[in-house]
């Protein structure tokens, strides 16, 4: 698995932050950006350059993805896998919100006076289309299965372990590529802000005084295959994945956090655990007002205010389209290296909510890990990882 | 993997409903290329049917369409929603205005660009909590979902609503991705035969080359080669041919760069 956010690229690089408490949101320098707030910016991106023959997938979104798949030897990894199972047995899917829209926010400052039209230089399928970036690495890995992307807002690179797990189920294929990458954009940026959801400082999750999100860009990848007895000691199994939806509003999430507590539920059945045998949750936790309260009563109505809770978004910012890979992969570092993440930005907890929730980081030895995802449309998504059982 | 038919939802130019096409994809009756007409889902409450897009306004649709054939309450069915796009008018707006000096955005135009919007809107106005995937794949993006359907169907047993849209892009966008007319199709899946199946589907990846099926009107084959969603059309007049006495069809749906989904079409199952 890879990691690339504004913590730095690659893992050692995240788990340096996490100990040291060094968060990656600073004042907001992002392209023409107007906007008073802070961003999780990924610091390099422009300078990647994609392969000559792929060249015309060049946007953000796939840069930022570049550098991830080139992060933590996952490329390497995969070509190995290929070796393995044959290119046609591999599949990638890969989630995004914005894909690379930014490519088409500046083609559209730059349409010709006279015809409207749009630059001749603007590459339509291989940067603004959703399927972009499944299409980029799949060419990028010599991979030759079923290939897609999800775009179920945030929730969408959490819910591409269950989309692959069930291709992998069904045969289709050995092994998948999921993860994905979101960048940062205009759109967002500015949307969020018209939504008056975007915190003016640096975003403080579970805080009383917390004001909204931080946006942030940010990729991952994880390869995953079929589990097997024979697996080597150490590897980290997805013990069970659960979705849902809110059926309540667009943007706000509903008030008790019905369908996050759903999709909980439905990772501890598919898994066959009990709300006990979990040992530490990464939470959405975007800093909203309700959002956090939301989530606040699903974890305590189906938990109970022991087990450690924490969001990371006060170091990364929200990462949205890549917000489940970038917490899927900071819970399984958890996992493997036993540091329980806190959550410095957070400087008053909110004495309403009634998690435990850590500012503090604490060690300790995890078997299971939990991680939930949650996007507009009331999409739901949360994943359980841990040592085989 | 194996998928039972229950319903079917279908709005394109010419292609008014399931029902009211069956004739004309079975090569019973002539193609004729009306526009198809939109209008909010009443199944939506006030507020949300102010502010549906037409994406919003085909998914649901062919949507409810294909679940009343069904006769499921859609609250207990999952879903896959499938398109090359996210809505391509609240995408152009949102282009246009972050290109002025103000670039003020709408907060309802920006929860509307979300590619996922067609699956909030429902999931509110079905009261559905299950589990929903949205996706794209560009040219295949309809294909990407008969996947992701079949495989919820066999790997989790899950019931599955497919919902499958695309619409065209105003000027400039529509200019370097031309998709045309307004073309949108639903499938609600079972693991096993119910009542109400009335087709059975084998669906298998094959690395092979067998040929891409097409359609014999010229007008089908022009909407299917311009409309990505539209790349459904050979599938939905197998099933529309089932109906007309025909025991069974091979349909081969492309799946580049070197892929092709075939799918055995059949009633009672072969």
């Amino acid at each position: 698995m890879s990691i690339v956010s504004s913590l730095g690229a690659g893992q050692d690089a995240t788990l340096d932050a996490l100990r040291s408490g060094r968060g990656g949101l600073k004042p907001c320098r992002f392209e023409t950006v107007a906007l008073d707030t802070h961003i999780g910016e990924v610091d390099g991106v422009d300078d990647v350059r994609l392969p000559d023959n792929l060249a015309s997938f060049e946007c953000r979104n796939n840069r930022l993805a570049e550098m991830c798949l080139h992060r933590d030897g996952f490329a390497d990894a995969v070509a190995m896998a290929r070796e393995r199972y044959g290119a046609g047995r591999i599949g990638v899917f890969l989630g995004t919100s914005t894909s690379g829209i930014l490519s088409a926010e500046q083609a559209f400052r730059a349409r010709d006076a006279q015809t409207g039209a749009l630059p001749p230089s603007f590459s339509f399928a291989t940067t603004h289309s959703t399927g972009s970036l499944a299409d980029y690495v799949r060419h990028r890995l010599g991979l030759e299965g079923p290939a897609f992307v999800v775009s179920s807002a945030c929730a969408t690179t959490s819910k591409v372990f269950a989309n692959a797990a069930r291709m992998i189920a069904t045969g289709l294929c050995d092994a998948a590529v999921v993860g994905g990458a979101d960048s940062l954009c205009l759109t967002t940026l500015y949307g969020f802000h018209s939504l008056e959801l975007v915190s003016p400082t640096p975003c403080r999750p579970f805080d009383a005084d917390r004001s909204g999100v931080s946006l942030g860009e940010g990729a991952g990848f994880a390869l995953l295959e079929r589990a097997s007895p024979d697996a080597k000691p150490g590897t980290i199994h997805l013990l069970g994945a659960g979705e849902s939806n809110d059926a309540h509003h667009m943007s706000t999430p509903h008030p008790e956090g019905l369908g996050a507590r759903l999709a909980m539920e439905r990772a501890l059945a598919s898994a066959g655990l009990r709300p006990s045998d979990i040992d530490y949750v990464n939470l959405h936790g975007t800093a909203t007002t309700y959002g956090d309260a939301a989530e606040d009563q699903a974890i305590t109505g189906l938990l109970g205010t022991r087990t450690p809770v924490s969001s990371t978004k006060g170091y990364t910012g929200h990462t949205l389209g890549a917000a489940g890979i970038v917490e899927a992969v900071i819970s399984m570092l958890a996992l493997r290296t036993g540091l329980i993440p806190g959550s410095p930005q957070t400087i008053t907890l909110d004495p309403t909510l009634r998690s435990r929730y850590l500012q503090a980081n604490e060690n300790g030895r995890l078997d299971r890990v939990m991680t939930n995802s949650f996007g507009f449309g009331g999409s739901n998504s949360s994943l359980i990882f841990g040592w085989a059982a | 993997m194996r998928a039972y038919v229950e319903g079917i939802g279908l709005l394109g130019p010419g292609l008014a409903g399931w029902a009211a096409s069956r004739a004309v994809l079975a090569g019973g009756s002539a193609y004729v290329a009306t526009p198809a007409a939109l209008a909010a889902s009443p199944l939506l409450p006030p507020a949300e049917r102010r502010r549906s897009v037409p994406t919003v306004k085909l998914a649901m649709a062919v949507g409810a369409e294909a679940l009343e054939q069904a006769g499921r309450d859609p609250a207990t069915v999952a879903t896959v929603f499938a398109s090359s796009s996210g809505d391509p008018d609240t995408l152009h707006q949102i282009l246009e205005t972050l290109a002025t000096e103000e670039r003020d955005i709408s907060p309802t135009r920006f929860h509307n660009s979300v590619h996922n919007a067609p699956a909030g809107y429902w999931s509110i106005a079905t009261r559905c909590r299950e589990p929903s995937t949205s996706l794209s794949a560009h040219d295949e993006s309809f294909q990407a979902g008969l996947l992701e359907a079949a495989a919820e169907v066999t790997a989790d047993g899950w019931t599955v609503g497919l919902i499958a849209y695309d619409l065209p892009y105003p000027e400039p966008l529509s200019k370097v991705r031309p998709i045309s007319g307004t073309f949108g199709t639903a499938l609600v899946l079972t693991p096993s035969p119910t009542d109400r199946s009335f087709a059975c589907l084998d669906i298998e990846l094959s690395h092979g080359n067998e040929p891409v099926s097409r359609m014999a009107d010229s007008g089908l084959e022009a909407l299917r080669i311009g409309n990505p969603t539209a790349r459904a059309l050979p599938l939905l007049a197998a099933l529309a041919k089932l109906g007309a006495g025909s025991p069974s069809e091979t349909v081969v749906l492309d799946l580049p760069p070197g892929s092709r989904i075939v799918i055995q079409v059949s009633w009672p199952c072969r």
